[in-house]
């Protein structure tokens, strides 16, 4: 965005009630070393000879009517972070990209918009509306795209390699200094398509010595994706937080926390919403920040509840030299009526197991707590999935024929005595002989050809019991000459009531 | 579902009567002894003596090796399983299931006597048991019982199944020796507990005197 710092100033100008004219020369100052300099000018300003980064009196001498005010960079750029929040519309990251530009990852995004160009089409649509020129491009990587932004054709697009559509743009859409453009400048080395052609190992030892964002071999890299150059998208600013600012630094946060929870709750209370997620993070003085993450099955805002969450997890922060700020912010937020107890005072049955859910999977993480489903499958062990905690779908009533424990993975047992087409008479499983009283079975398991790979076994399993009573599951992989591997092998699966 | 004690009449002559069989889903903390690998005993008498509702089931680390993880298709109950390493977490994971009314009963399996499972851990299990309302199981594999505060101690041992009504061969509904080793307000005494898996209903009826004699008629039906 070119002109963006100008038009946030005629925005402003606006609202307070004195538009500027868009014929009369205007220009934005900022302090140099020798003076004020241009910072940013109007149409009519760079028309009559103003130019960026040139010195106001010279400038002055030029265009005498020339109106100097000055810039205010903070402003224009909580302008641009807003902006680059907003344009999350058209892709899930997105950051500002200097003083004056967005970068948007829009990877698998476009054919929402009607493809590439309509994308771009509407994103220029909506920021003329919103009353902001932009040059726009969009390449495979974010040195390219920059660089065709800035100096290529309007609206570009480049879906394939960035080389060729690089290589008749000058070397400044590399992102380099001003001494560095010098530099190439003075050894002929004016497009990028120039740099491109010198033998990698020359340009390496003749930049060795510079600093990576300003090495040409580098910014070359990432414009044509040979160096990886991730989006660092920034999160919004939570909706709700509480902080506590400590005279002295502290190593414990335990004694603010039920302070912090409370005052957090009363403002999403407030305001009707809950959160599903919180953050703590605790600002260290030796300039690092620790977080600590709650999640809640359901959104909440209950004090108790919210506090309980984080039970044994603050002795796993690592407070460093102490910390004198410690903040806590509602992340994922909801909105949440309030609840009203039944007349007996008892509450929802759904809410409690919520709560017990967050409680288990704040202390023992979310990989440890599943709540079994059945699964469409004759399997055993896919003949059930765990499932979300929270989802409602009643258990199957008990299968007599299964058994109430399954090992995993089956162990394998050597059997003593076999006979075809029936349960072994005599196995041993861990060095322990037992003898099969009585037994039930086969129930043949033919392997589901879809999911399975080729060659694969199918089972035939049977519940046998020994003469002391301990009842079992066991299976045969595969028959004699089924001509999937060798002699069949036998497992011990399941251990029955 | 819940289990519904039944009393087999007269004590045979000479023996003290046998005392009437607890109330299994009683609000306490129960102990199941494993006497030996293999044996599904314990867990499925723990399972049928639960009432009926959504269940918390932990276990740690070495009992899930050892004995398996519960099968859904088997159990045929609302359960949340816990999958945890350390019988310390086991405890605390029972503590919590115990604060939530969301849940009919709790259930922890326990493999070997560790030392975070000592008196004062069980005495918390069961005062909470006791508060909220809800049973609390504890499933012990391959343990000594030591001292606990369990209000009910039972040592369970697989017996030889009742004969499967259309297969001779077969193993049928699962039976088991449930001898109660120490409880608070009922006598010690040992039962055997069949289960009928059709209506799911638990009985627990006087153990026959002499295992010679009784195994023959066993065999028989």
């Amino acid at each position: 965005m070119p002109h963006l710092a100008i038009e946030s100033w005629q925005r402003r100008a606006a609202a307070r009630g004195d538009p500027w004219p868009e014929e009369a020369p205007l220009a934005l100052a900022t302090p140099g070393p020798h003076g004020p300099v241009i910072h940013a000018a109007n149409r009519a300003a760079l028309a009559a000879g103003a130019r960026l980064r040139a010195r106001v009196t010279d400038i002055r001498a030029i265009c005498p009517d020339l109106r100097v005010t000055d810039a205010e960079p903070a402003g224009d750029a909580a302008l641009l972070s807003r902006l680059a929040f907003w344009a999350r519309r058209w892709g899930p990251y997105s950051a500002p990209d200097g003083d004056d530009g967005i970068v948007l990852d829009t990877t698998g995004a476009a054919h929402l918009f009607g493809g590439e160009a309509g994308m771009l089409a509407d994103i220029q649509t909506r920021l003329a509306l919103a009353g902001h020129a932009a040059r726009l491009a969009l390449a495979p990587t974010r040195g390219a795209a920059w660089a065709m932004a800035r100096l290529g054709p309007e609206r570009a697009i480049c879906s394939g390699a960035p080389l060729p559509a690089l290589a008749p743009l000058p070397v400044a859409g590399l992102r380099l200094s001003d001494e560095t453009l010098l530099l190439l400048r003075r050894l002929g080395l004016k497009t990028i398509g120039d740099l491109a052609a010198i033998p990698r190992l020359s340009l390496m030892r003749r930049f060795a010595r510079m600093i990576p964002a300003d090495n040409p071999l580098l910014r070359l890299d990432q414009a044509l994706g040979h160096l990886a150059e991730p989006l660092d998208a920034p999160e919004p600013e939570p909706e709700f937080l509480a902080e506590a600012r400590l005279a002295e630094p502290v190593m414990d946060p335990t004694d603010w926390l039920p302070g912090l929870i409370g005052d957090l709750c009363a403002r999403m209370a407030a305001a009707d919403r809950g959160c599903r997620r919180l953050c703590l993070s605790v600002f260290r003085v030796d300039g690092e920040r620790r977080d600590i993450r709650a999640a809640m099955a359901a959104p909440s805002r209950e004090a108790g509840h919210l506090l309980r969450l984080f039970d044994g997890k603050l002795e796993r922060l690592d407070p460093g030299y102490g910390f004198d700020l410690i903040r806590l912010s509602a992340e994922a937020v909801e909105p949440l009526a309030q609840a009203q107890p039944g007349l007996d005072g008892s509450r929802a049955e759904a809410l409690e197991l919520a709560r017990l859910v967050d409680r288990l999977t704040a202390r023992f993480g979310a990989h440890a707590l599943s709540r079994p489903e059945p699964q469409e499958s004759h399997v055993p062990e896919r003949a059930e999935t765990p499932a979300p905690p929270l989802a409602t779908r009643p258990a199957p009533p008990p299968r007599p024929d299964r058994p109430l424990r399954l090992l995993t993975p089956p162990e394998e047992i050597r059997v003593l005595y076999a006979i075809p087409e029936g349960p072994p008479a005599q196995f041993i499983w861990r060095r322990q002989t037992l003898r099969v009283a009585r037994h039930a079975g086969p129930e043949r398991i033919a392997p589901e050809w879809w999911r399975d790979r080729p060659g694969t076994r199918l089972r035939d399993y049977f519940r046998v019991e020994d003469p002391s009573g301990l009842r079992l599951w066991i299976y045969r992989e595969g028959l004699v000459h089924d001509g999937r591997g060798g002699a069949p092998r036998w497992f011990l699966h399941g251990i029955f009531a | 579902m819940s289990a519904r004690p039944f009393l087999s009449g007269v004590a045979p002559f000479g023996r003290a009567p046998v005392p009437a069989a607890p109330q299994l889903a009683a609000p306490i903390l129960s102990e199941a002894f494993g006497t030996r690998p293999l044996d599904g005993a314990a867990p499925g008498f723990v399972r049928a003596a639960l009432p009926p509702g959504r269940i918390l089931w932990a276990q740690d680390r070495l009992s899930r090796i050892e004995t398996g993880a519960p099968f859904l298709p088997g159990m045929g109950r609302e359960m949340l399983r816990l999958d945890l390493v350390r019988a310390a977490d086991v405890l605390s994971a029972l503590e919590d299931g115990l604060a939530s009314p969301a849940l009919a009963a709790v259930v922890g399996e326990i493999h070997g006597s560790p030392r975070a499972l000592d008196f004062t851990a069980s005495r918390r299990l069961a005062l909470r048991a006791e508060t909220a309302g809800i049973p609390c199981w504890l499933i012990r594999h391959a343990a000594r019982p030591d001292a606990s505060a369990a209000r009910m101690r039972w040592r369970l041992t697989a017996l030889s199944s009742a004969p499967d009504p259309d297969d001779p061969q077969a193993p049928g509904d699962p039976r088991w020796r449930a001898e109660l080793f120490r409880a608070r307000d009922v006598r010690p005494a040992i039962w055997e507990a069949r289960h009928d898996r059709a209506a799911d209903r638990l009985d627990l009826v006087a153990a026959s005197g002499d295992r010679e004699l009784a195994a023959p008629r066993r065999r028989a039906g």
